[in-house]
């Protein structure tokens, strides 16, 4: 253990009710990219934030280059070496790049001096990015560097990253795996969390796999298969989702020439947006963030208001009416953001059941709330989606991610919608949560469900469609098969995506 | 080292014990303001919270519990609706004030006439609906133009204390006041005064409004689908609006209600403990309510507790004042500690206290 950077013995951390970590240990070396690998839950988020001295450990040792290592808040942490990328990204739309990195740094120098450092760090690693541009005009890709170039910046020995593929296209994955091996062969660790195995497998050296708070094997991701890990990580056999194919139905879902103003200055406008759904199949909608997924979603829910005849369900004019009047129909929506728009944070499950389901599951007569209905409508949701929480009567906030994921999605599927529109319906989900949640959505599409999924993960939409479009800069290209798309096709459909071009400096 | 950490959910003994931690905290720096003042902090405090109750001269101050206590209730009622939704109406004064105005009006309007079966309601609903048009005028232009509510509603208590004044010394003075300013005595004139219900006690049907207040208001937020947008566009707005939450509808409902209430407590106080319309009835009802309102932490049963306290310690304060010769102002600064405590401990629902590094790192 003597040339190793970091070291965990028998790490622990119980929060109530939870026993996050339990007697985790594992080491990194100079240089090594190290993969923690888990199912949403297992505790990966709980063990780096402890690394980062977000979280302090109840019991166990960690020690950073030989020395003991107990950082008390990411300050001391960054001092010792330690860096970390987000999952979710900590910036100021509203402010340009340098000013972004100034925020987050100890001493930041003066702006120009800044800028000048940004370049350099920017041109070696090769991450363009240009320290004047306003933060809210980036694309996800762009908005990772000003994270990662922040961290950069302070040198780090050890640098942690927290799903950081999630939002990026091919592409932009490219540029940040070369950058990366950069930085390993500069010496410098990285510790990697994702779920995407075939990512591990490309990039990382070494894999430590969680399950539930406890470390259940190591590996060699080169010499595994993915199958094989995500086995290990899940504990069981994993199905990859399937079905039979058949003839689509009649047109539910029919958007005619919908334009809609974005209500965000930063968000972008729909323009001239068409499409036909049919009963009983997928359409998957690509494209990069920020190119008006959320926009098309609220115009869908009802949340933005339309033109009347620019939204049709079955025939029936339905853009100006509003979410519950939707729902009335049967046009259900689940948003991307899990937290404060899908499902209110510090609410019980069985009132955020009541958030959407109040009118399909009749728990309302008179305006008065029938809650026994809204508990067992919460209940079967978490029985049936394998939500893992103690009860209906746990807050929102206190699920991981995938498992709040599941329940969203479960309680607008199990509401038998006639269309749904999901947006990134396995956003940081893990594997064996992500396969649930599509094979629940090919269920459903089986039914007769005319299905909408927007999503940023092409390997998802390619796995669940049967029709591709792309929104680019809120226009959303010609639906085609997407059986037998290539990724020079789905390139050329997410077309002028700003970062395609940079790829290559 | 003292730490905070998050809770993973908002502890419920915390959510109810605050309040209680809030009194301690407040007795203890309340009774080191009083004995810098040179006062022996133990009597203070015994004369503020003890002896209106359980001293020599509790049948007095025992019904005064709820003559204070019951406007207090029935304005806090109305505004926690709208502070859980994130809706501000700083201005409860005000419709408390136009409220008492047009219930007066719609009582001396009648004088003589001794129909109180007719009168007596037509008061009440005039003062709610006083209330209620007040208030629209900040929902309107809140809707209508995004204006702040919080500033149009709290500018209106200056307007409103204008038309007070000018209603005193005009249309509704007095005919036989001698030209005093201020109205006829409407406890004087039977038909339209709010008596007290049971001799002594104190009940008149202002109390009965506010612990009706408090039960719809209890139904209404944990039962009602009305109640659940409330407090979901509060919790998280852009959710409220994925549920169908129309939020101009909740701005109207949550300042029409509590005008409407406010409205109604200026109605029963000036038919009943006031008495009349004068350019000094106002004193601050509306303003307190709205610490009664997050003493209760926006809970119509803690805001019934919190109503009561808050006029315990108006009275005890004047017990003090009286006996002791403690300044006003003392007993404003203690009124003011309580909220200043309760806010600053309102930490602990949200988060545990962390004290040392002796853990095991």
């Amino acid at each position: 253990m003597g040339d190793s950077l970091l070291t965990v013995e028998g790490l622990r951390k119980a929060y109530p009710g939870v026993v996050a970590n339990d007697d985790v240990s594992f080491s990194v070396k100079p240089g090594e990219v190290h993969a923690l690998l888990g199912e949403n839950g297992a505790g990966k988020s709980t063990l780096v934030k402890m690394i980062y001295g977000l979280v302090r450990p109840d019991a166990g040792r960690m020690t950073f280059e030989g020395v003991p290592y107990e950082p008390s808040s990411p300050h001391e942490a960054r001092g010792t070496g330690v860096a970390m990328v987000f999952q979710h990204f900590s910036l100021f739309e509203a402010l340009n790049v340098a000013e972004n990195v100034a925020l987050g740094m100890e001493n930041p120098p003066k702006q120009r001096q800044l800028s000048r450092q940004i370049r350099e760090v920017s041109e070696t690693y090769g991450l363009p990015l240009d320290p004047d541009r306003l933060v809210g005009d980036l694309s996800a890709g762009e908005r990772q560097r000003v994270e990662i170039i922040r961290c950069l910046l302070q040198d780090p020995k050890l640098l942690i990253m927290d799903e950081p593929t999630s939002v990026l296209t091919p592409q932009e994955v490219e540029i940040l795996f070369e950058t990366l091996n950069k930085l390993r062969a500069e010496g410098t660790a990285l510790l990697y969390i994702s779920h995407k195995l075939e990512e591990i497998r490309a990039l990382c050296d070494s894999a430590t796999i969680l399950r539930l708070g406890k470390v259940v094997g190591t590996c060699d991701p080169r010499a595994s298969s993915a199958r094989q890990m995500a086995e290990m990580m899940v504990g069981q056999e994993l199905h990859t989702p399937s079905r039979e194919m058949k003839e689509p139905g009649e047109i539910v879902l029919d958007l005619a020439a919908l334009s809609v103003k974005s209500a965000n200055p930063f968000g972008t406008s729909l323009k001239n947006v068409t499409l036909q759904v049919r009963a009983g199949e997928v359409l998957g909608i690509g494209g990069v963030a920020g190119n008006g997924q959320d926009e098309l979603l609220a115009a869908l829910s009802g949340e933005t208001p339309a033109p009347s005849d620019a939204v049709k369900l079955n025939g029936q004019e339905i853009g100006h009416l509003g979410p519950n009047a939707r729902r009335a129909l049967g046009l259900l929506a689940a948003p991307e953001e899990r937290l404060g728009h899908a499902a209110a944070p510090d609410m019980s499950l069985t009132e955020n059941a009541l958030l959407t389901g109040a009118i399909r599951e009749d728990m309302v007569s008179n305006g008065f709330l029938n809650w026994g209905k809204a508990r067992s409508f919460a209940e079967s949701i978490i029985r049936e989606f394998d939500v893992r929480t103690p009860g209906p009567g746990n807050a929102a906030r206190a699920l991981s991610g995938g498992n709040l994921q599941k329940f969203v999605i479960g309680r607008e599927i199990l509401q038998r919608p006639v269309a749904l529109v999901v947006n990134q319906p396995t956003w940081g989900v893990d594997a064996s949560a992500a396969a649930q949640i599509r094979q629940a959505l090919l269920d459903l599409a089986a039914a007769g469900c005319a299905v909408i999924c927007i999503s940023q993960d092409l390997d998802e939409l390619m796995e669940i469609s049967d029709r591709f479009a792309a929104l680019n800069e809120g226009r959303l290209s010609a639906p085609k098969p997407a059986k037998g798309l290539t990724v020079d096709e789905i390139g050329l459909m997410m077309g002028g995506a700003h970062d395609l071009e940079v790829a290559h400096v | 080292m003292i730490r905070l950490e998050k809770r993973p959910q908002p502890s419920q003994f915390w959510t109810a014990f605050t309040p209680v931690l809030a009194v301690m905290l407040t007795m203890v720096a309340g009774g080191i303001l009083f004995a810098i003042l040179g006062k022996d902090p133990f009597v203070a405090i015994k004369t503020i919270f003890w002896d209106p109750i359980l001293g020599d001269f509790a049948f007095y101050y025992r019904s005064q519990l709820l003559v204070k206590g019951a406007p207090l209730i029935l304005i806090a009622i109305g505004l926690s609706l709208g502070f859980r939704a994130g809706i501000w109406n700083i201005g409860a004064e005000g419709q408390y004030i136009i409220g008492a105005i047009c219930g007066a009006a719609v009582g001396l309007a009648f004088y003589p006439m001794e129909a109180r079966w007719l009168i007596f309601p037509l008061m009440i609903l005039a003062g709610a609906l006083g209330g209620f048009l007040w208030a629209m005028i900040p929902a309107i232009l809140k809707t209508r133009f995004n204006t702040n509510e919080i500033l149009v509603s709290l500018l209106l208590v200056y307007v409103a204390e204008q038309i007070l004044a000018s209603m005193a010394l005009g249309p509704l003075r007095n005919p036989e006041g001698s030209g005093f300013p201020g109205s006829r005595n409407l406890r004087q004139y039977e038909a339209a005064s709010n008596q007290e219900l049971i001799a002594n006690s104190g009940v008149h049907w202002g109390v009965i409004a506010a612990f009706i207040a408090v039960i719809l208001a209890y139904v209404l937020l944990n039962r009602h689908m009305l109640g659940f947008q409330i407090r979901l566009t509060g919790q998280s707005p852009r959710a409220a609006r994925f549920a169908g939450v129309r939020p101009n509808l909740l701005v109207v409902f949550c300042l029409g209600a509590s005008g409407a209430l406010a409205g109604l407590a200026g109605m029963f106080e000036v038919a009943g403990p006031a008495g009349q319309i004068s350019i000094d009835f106002n004193v601050g009802y509306g303003f307190t309510a709205i610490i009664v309102a997050f003493l209760g932490r926006l809970h119509p049963v803690g805001i019934l507790l919190a109503g009561l306290l808050m006029a315990l310690t108006y009275i005890g304060g004047e017990a003090a004042q009286a006996t002791l010769g403690l300044p006003a102002a003392a007993i404003q600064a203690f009124q003011g500690m309580l909220l200043f405590f309760l806010l600053a401990v309102d930490v602990l629902s949200n988060y545990r206290v962390r004290i040392g590094t002796t853990e095991a790192a």
